[in-house]
Order: C-alpha cells, then sequence, then structure tokens
C-alpha cells in the first residue's frame, strides 16, 4: 500500500481500527453473515474504542477528525466485514444531517451520544415509489401547533430498528416539489413510529435494512432540522459527504478480495506449480492491485479535498463512490475466479466479498445516478467557460 | 479501591534467545511487548474500578523503554503510572524484583488490592506475585480465574489448583496473580491513546525508594543462573512403506523391539 503520509493520530485510528477489524470482526464475519445478526457486540468494541467519535468535533465529544478519519475506520472495518462496517458508517449517515444543519442545542443533544456510540443513528430516505427518483418521496409532515404529525413509509433504511436516532425526510409542503422537503429527527420509542419487514439481503447481512412505519407520529419542533422546505438540501449535503464513506467500504472489501487472492494464489499448486507462477493469474492480481491503489487514492484526495474545506465536492463525491464501487465489484468477481472452486465455496472468505461488493453500487444512489450527477456537473462547468 | 496492577515488559517471541556465553536472555533486535497475562491483569482492574469505583495505578520496573508498557496500560484506562527505573536495579532475579516492586507500593500509600500476571512470558518463574504479598504483609491468592465484587473489606475469587477449583475468600489489602480465562482484554480507546501520548510518568529511582543497596539488582539476587538451554528436538520419524498388511507387521515388530506392547 502507498504510503498516504497519514498524521499521526490518522495511523493510531486506522491501526486501532485494523486490530478491532483482524481480533474481533474477521473471526465473526461468516456466522454474523450466515445468521444474519446484527453485530451489538462489534458496536459496543466500536463504542468502546472511541471510533464512532473519529468524524465528529471535539467539543461535542468527539475526536475532531473529518470525512478521512471516518473513510479509515470504513475501509479497515470492510476488509474484514462489509456489513459490520455499514452497520457502523450509517450511524455517520444519520449523524452527518445534525452536524451540518443541526441548531447549537441539537448538536449538543445529540452528537455526544453518537460519538460516545451511546446511540446509533439512521437517515431515511427511500421509499417503495421513490429511490433513484427522491422527489417522489410520499411521507407527510403537517404541522400542528408544537408538532409535526407524520404519516408514511420509509423502506431499505439500514439500521431500521437498531438505531435510537433517524433523521427521516419528509413532505411539509406538497405545492413546492423539491422545496416542500424537510428533515426531522426522529428518536426510537416516539408513538407512532414503529418497524416493518426487514429485508432478506444477498450481502452485507449483518447489516440491518427495514421499513420505518409513520402513523399520526407527532415529533416535536424543535427536531426540525434546519429550516422547513431544507429537507433536499440536507440529504443530498449530507450524501456529499457520506459518498467518499461508500468508496472506503468499497476499498476495504476489494483489498480484503486482493489479500486472499494473493495469498491463495502463492499457496496453490496445480501442474506442479504455484498458480501464481501463471501469467494469467499475475496479470489478474497486477490489475486488481493497481485498482485498488486508484480507488483509495482518488477517495482519499476527495476525503482530503473536503476536510480541507473545498466548497463543491458533489462531483467529485460522487466519483469515489462510482469508482471504487466499479472496482470492488471487479476485483471481487476476479478473487473468486483466482480461488477456483474453493472461491465459490462459503468456507471461504472471497464470495461473501462479492455479494457484498454489490451493494455499493446500489445505495447511497445508484452508479447510474452518480454518473448523471457527474455529467450534469461537467455540463455546467463547461457552460460557464464558454 | 486503590489499585496497583504490576506489568512488565517481555520480548514478543515465543522462544527466549539466550546468550550461550552469559547465560542471560538476548533482548536486542526482539520487540519487546506487555506481558500477555498482565493486560489480564489490568482487565480486571478496569471492572474492579467500573463496579466499585476506585484509583488504578500501573507499576513497572524496566529500563527506560518500558515506558511503552506504562502508556499502554493509560491508553487501555489506568488512572497513573509509575516507572522504577535505575541502573541499581540491574541483574534483579525474582527477590530483588518483588522487594524493589513492594517498595514502590508502600510508597504509593494505602493500596487495597495490587494484581498481578500469573507469570511472565520470560522469565515464567511465577514468583514475584507471591513474594510480593510477602513483603507487604497482604494476603495472596495465585492463579486466580474469577473475581467477585469486593465487600465489606473483603473479596471473593476463584482459583485453579491441581485438580479443581477453590473459592477463597480474602481480607483486602491483598495481591492476586491471574489466569487468561479471568477475562477478555479490552482494546485501547482512542481517547485513552491521546492521552497516554501526553501523559506524564513517575519515574522512581532506588534512591527514591530508599532501597537497601544490598537487597536490590546483582546483589540482592541469590539466584545464580547455572545454565539455560533450549530443549533438543530431533526429527526421528520413519515411514514404513510396502502394502498395508507389511507396514502393520513391521510396526507390531518395531514396537515389540521398543517394548511398548
Ligand atoms: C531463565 C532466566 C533468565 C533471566 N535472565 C535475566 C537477565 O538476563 N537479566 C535480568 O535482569 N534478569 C533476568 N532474569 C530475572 C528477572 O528478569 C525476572 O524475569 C524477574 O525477576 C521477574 O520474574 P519473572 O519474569 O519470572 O516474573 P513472574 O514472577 O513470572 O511474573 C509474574 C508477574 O509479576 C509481575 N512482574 C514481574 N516482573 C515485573 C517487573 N519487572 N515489573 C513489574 N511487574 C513485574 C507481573 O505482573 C508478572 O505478570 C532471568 C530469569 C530467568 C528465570
Ligand atoms: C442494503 C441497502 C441499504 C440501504 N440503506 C438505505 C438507507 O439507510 N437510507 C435510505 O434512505 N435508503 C437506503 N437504501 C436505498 C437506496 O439508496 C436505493 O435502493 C437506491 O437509491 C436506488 O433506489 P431503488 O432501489 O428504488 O432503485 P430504482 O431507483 O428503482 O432504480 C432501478 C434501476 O434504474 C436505474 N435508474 C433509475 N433512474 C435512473 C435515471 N434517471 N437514469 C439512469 N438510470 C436510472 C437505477 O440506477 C437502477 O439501476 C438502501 C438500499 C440497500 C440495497
Amino acid at each position: 500500500m502507498l504510503n498516504y503520509f497519514l498524521t499521526e493520530e490518522q495511523e493510531m485510528i486506522r491501526d486501532l481500527a485494523r486490530r478491532l477489524a483482524e481480533e474481533k470482526v474477521a473471526p465473526v464475519a461468516r456466522e454474523l453473515d450466515e445468521k444474519e445478526e446484527f453485530p451489538h457486540e462489534i458496536m459496543r468494541l466500536c463504542a468502546e474504542a472511541d471510533l464512532f467519535g473519529v468524524w465528529i468535533p471535539e467539543e461535542y465529544g468527539g475526536l475532531g477528525g473529518g470525512v478521512l478519519e471516518q473513510v479509515l475506520v470504513v475501509e479497515e472495518l470492510s476488509r474484514a466485514c462489509a456489513g459490520v462496517a455499514t452497520t457502523y458508517a450509517a450511524s455517520a449517515l444519520g449523524g452527518y444531517p445534525i452536524l451540518l444543519f443541526g441548531s447549537e442545542e441539537q448538536k449538543k443533544r445529540y452528537l455526544p451520544d453518537l460519538a460516545a456510540g451511546r446511540r446509533l443513528a439512521a437517515f431515511a430516505l427511500t421509499e417503495a415509489g421513490a429511490g433513484s427518483d427522491a422527489g417522489s418521496i410520499r411521507t407527510r409532515a403537517v404541522r400542528e401547533g408544537d408538532y409535526y404529525v407524520l404519516n408514511g413509509t420509509k423502506q431499505w433504511i439500514t439500521n431500521g430498528g437498531e438505531a435510537d436516532l433517524y433523521v427521516v425526510i419528509a413532505v411539509t409542503d406538497p405545492e413546492k416539489g423539491s422545496r416542500g422537503v424537510s428533515a426531522f429527527i426522529v428518536e426510537k420509542g416516539t408513538p407512532g413510529f414503529s418497524f416493518g419487514a426487514k429485508e432478506k439481503k444477498m450481502g452485507i447481512r449483518a447489516s440491518t435494512t427495514r421499513e420505518l412505519i409513520f402513523a399520526d407520529c407527532r415529533v416535536p419542533r424543535e427536531n426540525l432540522l434546519g429550516k422547513e422546505g431544507m429537507g433536499f438540501l440536507v440529504a443530498m449535503r449530507t450524501l456529499d459527504r457520506t459518498r467518499p464513506g461508500v468508496g472506503a467500504q468499497a476499498v476495504g472489501i476489494a483489498q480484503g478480495a486482493l489479500d486472499a487472492a494473493v495469498r491463495y494464489a502463492r499457496e496453490r499448486r496445480q501442474f506442479d506449480q504455484p498458480i501464481i507462477s501463471f501469467q494469467a493469474i499475475q496479470h489478474k492480481l497486477a490489475d486488481m492491485a493497481i485498482q485498488v491503489e486508484a480507488a483509495r487514492a482518488l477517495v482519499y484526495a476527495v476525503a482530503r479535498a473536503i476536510d480541507a474545506g473545498a466548497k463543491e465536492f458533489s462531483k467529485e463525491s460522487a466519483m469515489a463512490k462510482v469508482f471504487a464501487s466499479d472496482v470492488a465489484m471487479r476485483v471481487t468477481v476476479e478473487a473468486v475466479q483466482i480461488l477456483g472452486g474453493n472461491g465459490y465455496s462459503r468456507e471461504y472468505p472471497v464470495e461473501k466479498m462479492m455479494r457484498d461488493a454489490k451493494v455499493t453500487q446500489i445505495y447511497e444512489g445508484t452508479n447510474e445516478i452518480q454518473r448523471n450527477i457527474i455529467a450534469q456537473a461537467l455540463a455546467k462547468e463547461y457552460a460557464k467557460t464558454e | 479501591m486503590e489499585m496497583v496492577v504490576c506489568v512488565k515488559q517481555v520480548p514478543d517471541a515465543s522462544e527466549v534467545r539466550v546468550d550461550p556465553a552469559t547465560n542471560n536472555l538476548m533482548r536486542e533486535g526482539v520487540p519487546s511487548i506487555m506481558n500477555p497475562f498482565d493486560r489480564h491483569a489490568i482487565e480486571a482492574a478496569l471492572r474492579l474500578r467500573e463496579a466499585v469505583g476506585g484509583r488504578i495505578t500501573a507499576l513497572s520496573m524496566g529500563p527506560p523503554q518500558a515506558e511503552e508498557v506504562l502508556r499502554e496500560a493509560i491508553a487501555l484506562g489506568v488512572d497513573e503510572a509509575v516507572l522504577v527505573c535505575d541502573r541499581a536495579f540491574a541483574g534483579s532475579d525474582t527477590l530483588a524484583t518483588s522487594y524493589t516492586l513492594a517498595l514502590a507500593i508502600r510508597k504509593l500509600g494505602a493500596v487495597d488490592l495490587v494484581l498481578c500476571g500469573q507469570q511472565s512470558i520470560d522469565g515464567e518463574t511465577a514468583q514475584v506475585g507471591p513474594e510480593l504479598a510477602e513483603h507487604l504483609g497482604f494476603a495472596q491468592c495465585s492463579y486466580v480465574r474469577a473475581l467477585g465484587k469486593p465487600a465489606e473489606g473483603a473479596l471473593e475469587v476463584e482459583r485453579a489448583a491441581e485438580d479443581g477449583y477453590e473459592r477463597v475468600r480474602l481480607l483486602l489489602p491483598a495481591v492476586l496473580t491471574v489466569m487468561k480465562e479471568l477475562n477478555e482484554p479490552r482494546l485501547p480507546s482512542l481517547k485513552g491513546m491521546l492521552r497516554a501520548k501526553k501523559a506524564e510518568l513517575r519515574i522512581w529511582t532506588a534512591a527514591d525508594l530508599g532501597a537497601d543497596p544490598s537487597r536490590i539488582g546483582q546483589a540482592g539476587s541469590p539466584t545464580r543462573v547455572a545454565g539455560v538451554f533450549a530443549p533438543q528436538r530431533g526429527k526421528k520419524a520413519q515411514l514404513l512403506t510396502g502394502s498395508v498388511v507389511e507396514q502393520v507387521q513391521a510396526l507390531v515388530e518395531r514396537l515389540q523391539a521398543e517394548r511398548v506392547i
């Protein structure tokens, strides 16, 4: 791996995350996957190690890092189990809206608990009829005195049922289209807020994905994030910051697959020689390594730019997500090929990595949608220069 | 509850290399780690503090670089650390080591519980803990595998004996040496690691402890290491060939010749 000249503190974060991943996650990854079990114990260990606080400012109980610190943790956890990493990362997905748009009071109230890992968060935008087309969400929030009354159903919500805090995007003014949407903090246990079916997934099965059901759920007015009508801005700015995290997840999965493939190719013998002596295998491994390093470099570069205060980074954030997730998919498919029949076996880790990799091309905006974002930004940039 | 955990820095090598000329351990070039048993002693202290409150001091005797294991202890959550360090301590055997550590513990003031590892992975004598208890005049229990909650100045523990387990009630203050099965040590936390980086360690010399020069270091060590060697391991395996019947016949003959059967 290339030296990225991380600070001493960043190296400390990465090393601790790696140790936790190797010692505590890797040994149970297979079991969590097969049982589709939520990793309560591992989340407790992440909390104890202060990993939930890496991106949260010190004044709210965090370690004062940024997107890069979060990326380092996600990458290391993903090397061992992407389901665990998703669970961890989704809490930041639910926490970033509070950091970016919360009032001082909301930040003081919620961020210290998230930093300490005492509470988990989740982010709820998607609905049955509104995936890529997020503008068509139906969940309604109607103002009644000091409350907003929420009705509707969110689908595909990571950490659904397990998280304590939910940032929910709902329509406050149907007349205004995308400007009539608002973001709310909804606490678990609020009357009228319940959980529906759990998804039965192909991969990241340690991560729970579930429906959120709002039936006349009364949310206090002070739980509105930002102003009425800012819901989409909240969602988009949040996703701009978390997409490098999906990229990091992809890099971690791909690195894990590369590790497994190289080790296997050195050991497995056919035709009286280790299969790594065949050029066909060598070139596959070389291409995998090139792609993993390129993906990592892009993800880190974008994360650093965001942390350094870049103003516009939707396009680059989308690039990091698309590129790394496509790499993860290709690299894991090749890893399965290199392991041959064993690659296809659940006794070896790479088939899980291949299943896990697929989701990184889908969630937090499909790669098609990311390419739309990138192309729109290009069109705009070039229009300006003419 | 005031607790002290004794931690030793040891070479990270499953096989200890010995200088054939001096019979001393050769530590150069071998990375150092915290004695693995001592992690369990720290974990036990952290859990006791979580249960009943109190303070934990990590204590180590060793060269200046033993500071590393003390910082690790702070990263894991102990409150303070003391390094007992002086050229005068060089060459200490277990008697001199335990005498010196006992002086340091006395200097710390009122202590309710001292926790040690069951043994070190280099010296492996398992003597330091029990000797400490003697020097301090504390109750002691070795090979502790389960701990109760301290109440009314006493602590119930379970220890491994040759042929079973013993449940022992100790009056505090006491010294315990702990086994690995007592608990699963935690990982350090990021905030702990940051604190450890900045923490000021106390460093005590022989003079600070008011140590009797005849009881420390080489002078205070009656142990003479007459010889240390690794057991000779020879491969004497022989492969029997032929049909299964021939192989079994050959095997039976050999076993009879060796008077095994
Ligand atoms: C074969 C052999 C070779 C030796 N070679 C040398 C040598 O080259 N140079 C030399 O100086 N000494 C040497 N010693 C002696 C000395 O270093 C002992 O290791 C030391 O007295 C501690 O004994 P132990 O390691 O057996 O600890 P044990 O009694 O097995 O340790 C039990 C527990 O006591 C505590 N403890 C032990 N030592 C310390 C410490 N220093 N600080 C804090 N807590 C501690 C820890 O909690 C540990 O888990 C040697 C001893 C032996 C047996
Ligand atoms: C495991 C998992 C966890 C998730 N967690 C969360 C969560 O925590 N919170 C949350 O809000 N959501 C979550 N989601 C939802 C996720 O963000 C959506 O699945 C994703 O945005 C795609 O929406 P969709 O599934 O409705 O697909 P659709 O939008 O129906 O897309 C179907 C296909 O059509 C393509 N397509 C659609 N529109 C266009 C277009 N304009 N141009 C080109 N192609 C297009 C898509 O790229 C895709 O290939 C999660 C999803 C999964 C699988």
